[in-house]
């Protein structure tokens, strides 16, 4: 099947030899085997790849050098018809399809009842979807903290007020709720007269502690930076920025709501507990969180 | 009938033509032409990736476990040993250190979802800059809008699947995503994730959406694509012998079988380097997720970049009436991206109605002979890698030691500046090459040369009807090497 060089590739350069596309064969079977030698002798990662580059590559230099020095160049040329069909045709469908609409319509009452019936079927295949989920219920806006809820580090220690410096903060959760995504919370001791209490929350710190959701009001990542001397928590994922100083007010990025605060007091024993539950749901927004 | 000495391939091309027949439609497949143009494997780079991804993922599919069950890990890598994980993270754990050649099939398969979405972003814009999409090929520009958009879906449940530290972040705001969708968002986030987030389900879903749900109907929607390329036969550039009713090229069999297989090993031989050479999704560093914890310069894959930069770079705006709210995250979250897709799906439309002509196009037209459009794309491309620029903001603030406040506010004006700006020098730009083509006023004035010197120096304007002309009365055809066909 070798067609005849034409005239301006005899004239060209002297003719193609094999010898890319053997080395590039043999270098695929040497590499393919050594390959073979790495996974015996347990396999290597970087061995693993790099064989396989040759390989494969080799393959693939071989073929294609192969192509370019010794198969067809073309240029060949396909005829194209057009795409649409013609009018003839066209209208020998349009007429088959209007004879065997005209038959079906012809019983326009059990056209009806099997668009219904269809159509109830249809509907009644949904339910099964409904198994995927219950329905969503009052979780997304119960707080995971009830009122009297020890404070507890995540191995589960509880907490007093003088196991966080001024200018650090922890992470706790409600002790027996630990596993809640919901639950992680930032206890920040603030510098003092750093914190200006909303009102109504005056009582609502412990010796300069505060307690604010962890979770971000805007996509639900961990706001897990603080900048002390601002007083700033910085959420690492979208950069939404809340002042700790004025009640975790978001002041920077697309956070729109506060960071929910939780009251703080002291059980007998001075361990911080849960002075009752979060100011607002916990996380990002959805339809009908405010009502 | 073939006699018992009949080479090989003539008694199995028999046996099977009695049982299927298609002896004349399976001789003009091999006989098909493809244009030898670099810019037509784009779409050939992405379809190997992703059977490369089908390979690699059968195998990791052997050894991974989508389980949220609490494991202690107790396997060869050793900062980890003593840890608890769930079972999904330490499968992935384990394919990587304990699986022979685990960790270079999953860098591989890794490597080549970032390679599948970058082939097929890089061949929609050699379609679109080049007027492919135009009728008869709307549907299968809309085919091919589709497999991005799962192409980037399924790579997202992919890296989500492992459970690490990154994953379970991009799980939790995608889930704030979802919440965000007004009226039914809550129901769809406790349908997904079957209760509030995170659940125990989500994983065993996302591993059946991630290896056979979504790749099924791409791979439906690649065999559809491929079979409406046939039936429309390829496009092809404006030059001395092209025209309107032929393709010009190389035949499949021989030539372009070597071409496009070669491609494919070579393809599959990048991809190995990669995945054996450059580390990806270093899962052992991140750990396993915890639902406290973040790492900052958390980073998605590349493909959803521009999603992330939309979240960050949106200010502080909600919709709140009546006591209901659309949250902030729906407009860059759902929004945006419904838009972006919408008009992806219309712009054949779009360019048709603005052309004002619906004629089938074979013949694809250069960027710099239509500068709007060209510039449309420009523009809209720029929009978006602003976008994804802004995911990496707080990378950017580290690494030139600026605040990301600036940061933030610099990329918000860029977002809202540079697009036009970038559009409206494209469209200069082809104005000014075009005039180039035609060269000095004197030189212009005179009629195309009639052998153009190769078949890459294309005709000052090549309109279909001008380079029709131009094709037609020039020695271009005899000069061209035709084969006959039946």
């Amino acid at each position: 099947m070798t067609e005849p060089a034409s005239s301006a590739e005899r004239k060209g350069p002297p003719a193609p030899t094999t010898h890319v596309p053997m080395v590039a064969f043999i270098v695929s079977i040497v590499a393919a085997l050594g390959l073979t030698f790495v996974y015996w002798r347990g396999g290597q990662p970087q061995w693993e790849g790099a064989l396989l580059c040759l390989a494969l590559g080799g393959i693939g230099i071989g073929v294609i050098s192969w192509a370019h020095r010794f198969l067809p160049a073309g240029p060949d040329e396909e005829p194209r018809e057009q795409v649409a069909s013609s009018d003839e045709a066209l209208a020998a469908l349009d007429a088959d399809l209007i004879a065997g609409e005209e038959e079906f319509g012809r019983r326009r009452l059990l056209v009806r009842l099997l668009a219904g019936a269809a159509g109830a079927l249809g509907l009644a295949a949904l339910f099964p979807l409904r198994s995927l989920g219950p329905r969503p219920g009052a979780g997304l806006k119960a707080s995971p903290f009830s009122t009297g809820d020890h404070l507890v580090t995540e191995q589960g220690t509880r907490v007093r007020p003088e196991d966080v410096a001024v200018d650090g903060f922890i992470t706790v959760v409600p002790e027996g709720n630990t596993d809640d995504a919901n639950a992680p919370t930032l206890l920040i001791h603030t510098r003092p007269g750093q914190n200006v209490p909303r009102s109504g929350r005056e009582d609502w710190a412990v010796d300069d502690l505060v307690a604010y959701s962890k979770i971000c009001t805007h996509a639900g990542c961990p706001v897990g930076l603080y900048q002390a001397e601002s007083g700033l928590l910085l959420c690492p994922c979208h950069q939404s920025t809340f002042d700790v100083g004025d009640g975790s007010r978001p002041v920077f990025g697309p956070a729109t709501r506060s960071l929910p605060q939780l009251p703080l007091t002291l059980d007998d024993d001075g361990y911080l507990v849960a002075g009752g539950e979060f100011s607002s749901p916990i996380g990002p927004g959805f339809w009908n969180q405010l009502r | 009938m073939a006699s018992p000495k009949a080479p090989v391939t003539a008694r199995v091309v028999r046996w099977l033509d009695r049982r299927v027949g298609g002896a004349r439609m399976a001789r003009k497949t091999l006989d098909k032409v493809f244009p030898d143009h670099w810019s037509f494997l784009l779409g050939e780079v992405a379809l190997y990736c992703f059977v490369i991804l089908v390979l690699t993922g059968i195998y990791l599919s052997l050894f991974f476990t989508p389980s949220t069950s609490v494991v202690t890990y107790d396997g060869s890598y050793g900062p980890l040993r003593g840890v608890e994980m769930s079972e999904a993270y330490e499968s992935a754990i384990r394919i990587s250190f304990d699986v022979r050649a685990g960790m270079v099939m999953r860098q591989i398969h890794h490597w080549a979802a970032l390679v599948f979405v970058a082939a097929i972003i890089a061949h929609l814009a050699r379609i679109f800059f080049t007027g492919a999409f135009r009728r008869p090929r709307e549907l299968n520009w809309m085919i091919g809008v589709t497999l991005l958009v799962l192409a980037m879906l399924n790579g997202f449940a992919g890296y989500s699947l492992l459970d690490d530290q990154l994953s379970g972040t991009g799980l939790r705001i995608a889930n704030a995503i979802i919440l965000s969708i007004p009226i039914v968002g809550t129901w769809i986030s406790s349908l997904v994730f079957d209760g509030p987030y995170p659940g125990t389900e989500i994983l065993q879903r996302l591993f059946v959406a991630h290896i056979l749900l979504i790749p099924a109907v791409i791979g439906v929607l690649i065999a559809v694509h491929l079979a409406l390329v046939i039936r429309h036969k390829h496009t092809q550039y404006p030059g001395p012998g092209k025209r309107e009713d032929n393709v010009v090229g190389q035949r499949l069999w021989p030539t372009y079988t070597a071409k496009a297989g070669g491609l494919f090993f070579l393809v599959a031989s990048v991809l190995a380097a990669l995945g054996g050479l450059a580390q990806i999704n270093a899962i052992w560093v991140t750990g396993p997720y915890r639902g406290a914890d973040v790492s900052s310069a958390s980073q998605p894959d590349w493909y959803m970049g521009w999603t992330e930069g939309g979240l960050r770079l949106m200010p502080p705006w909600e919709v709140r009436a009546f006591g209901y709210q659309i949250p902030n995250p729906f407009f860059p979250g759902v929004l945006l991206p419904s838009i972006v897709f919408g008009i992806m799906y219309a712009w054949p439309f779009i360019q048709s109605r603005r052309a004002k002509t619906d004629q089938e196009h074979h013949i694809l037209f250069r960027p710099r002979d239509h500068p709007v459009h060209t510039g449309i794309g420009v523009a809209a491309f720029t929009f978006v890698t602003v976008m994804m620029v802004a995911g990496s903001s707080d990378v950017i603030a580290v690494t030139f030691g600026v605040s990301v406040n600036a940061v933030i506010w610099t990329l918000r004006t860029a977002l809202l500046i540079l697009p036009p700006i970038a559009g409206l020098v494209a469209a200069r730009l082809c104005v000014e090459l075009q005039r180039r083509d035609a060269g000095p006023p004197s030189v212009a004035a005179e009629p195309p040369p009639a052998n153009p010197p190769s078949s890459r120096a294309y005709p000052a304007a090549p309109e279909p009807e001008l380079a029709d002309q131009l094709s037609r009365s020039s020695a271009a055809e005899s000069a061209t090497r035709l084969r006959e066909t039946p």
